[in-house]
């Protein structure tokens, strides 16, 4: 079972806001808060240096993050 | 805007006069996992955190100046009357110097309450696991309040709001699992 990475929520707006309005606002939900217990033999990068580059030993648990404005 | 209803929360009963046990409760009154950190931590979270958990941050904000009326209830009724002597023996001469019998934000130890007690990083996950760790340090700080308690009245006034910090680290622990839900998918953007 695989989770978004980032939430959307649709903040209130009100006639009344000077700045112009951002309809969808986003938030991270990485990896941890779903997983509990790692479990036993996660599937790891294929190559120690991408694991290296990548901060962790298993994708699963990589959050990958973008600077605002650059999400896809 | 509050609707004030002049009650407390729940009774407070004080049988002696104690002003040592109250210079341990002000902990919880301006320490830093006490309830005016937490009243103002989780009204000022409301603004900028998912429209789905701004309620909820709104009535436990809310009711934590209830509790914090019940802290102040308990210290004053501790201390009133008390005489400088008193205070000076229960340690409380430096508060006496500076206060006489007024109440005020500090912690056991005297030192003022700080904004650097409370945080908003902006990032709800960030945000609403602070609320639990300051929910589970308000409910330990109760447990050793009561430890050093010999006030069986007072007592159960703590035990009371030893248990409103475990239904608000529920809540917020729920407000984690809306947070993580999979919802308003968005497909075009
Ligand atoms: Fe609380």
């Amino acid at each position: 079972m695989s989770h978004t990475n980032k939430k959307y929520w649709y903040p209130y707006v009100s006639p009344y806001d000077p700045c112009k309005p951002i309809t969808v606002k986003s938030y991270p939900t990485p990896p941890q808060l779903y997983m509990g217990f790692q479990p036993p033999n996660l599937a790891q990068f294929e190559t120690p240096k991408q694991a290296l580059f990548h901060g962790t030993l298993w994708p699963a648990l990589y959050s990958k993050y973008d600077k605002r404005g650059d999400e896809t | 805007m509050w609707y004030y209803e002049k009650k407390l929360q729940y009774p407070v009963k004080v049988r002696e006069c104690n002003p040592r046990l109250a210079k341990y409760l002000i902990e919880q009154y301006g320490g830093a996992d006490g309830e005016l950190s937490a009243a103002l931590r989780y009204l000022n979270q409301r603004y900028t955190i998912p429209g789905k958990v701004i309620g909820l941050l709104n009535d436990i904000g809310t009711e934590e100046f209830a509790h914090l009326e019940m802290i102040a209830t308990m210290v004053y009724k501790l201390t009133k009357d008390a005489s400088p002597e008193q205070l000076k023996e229960a340690g409380l001469a430096p508060h006496y110097v500076n206060h006489d019998g007024a109440l005020f934000y500090h912690n056991s130890a005297g030192n003022p309450w700080t904004a650097e007690y409370i945080q908003a990083k902006g990032d709800p996950i960030a945000d609403i696991y602070e609320d639990i760790a300051a929910e589970e340090k308000a409910r330990a700080t109760y447990q050793w309040i009561i430890n050093v308690s010999d006030d069986p009245e007072l007592n159960d006034s703590l035990r009371f709001l030893r248990e409103r910090e475990i239904v608000h680290s529920q809540r917020f622990r729920e407000a984690v699992e809306i947070l993580k839900e999979e919802r308003d998918k968005k497909t075009i953007f």
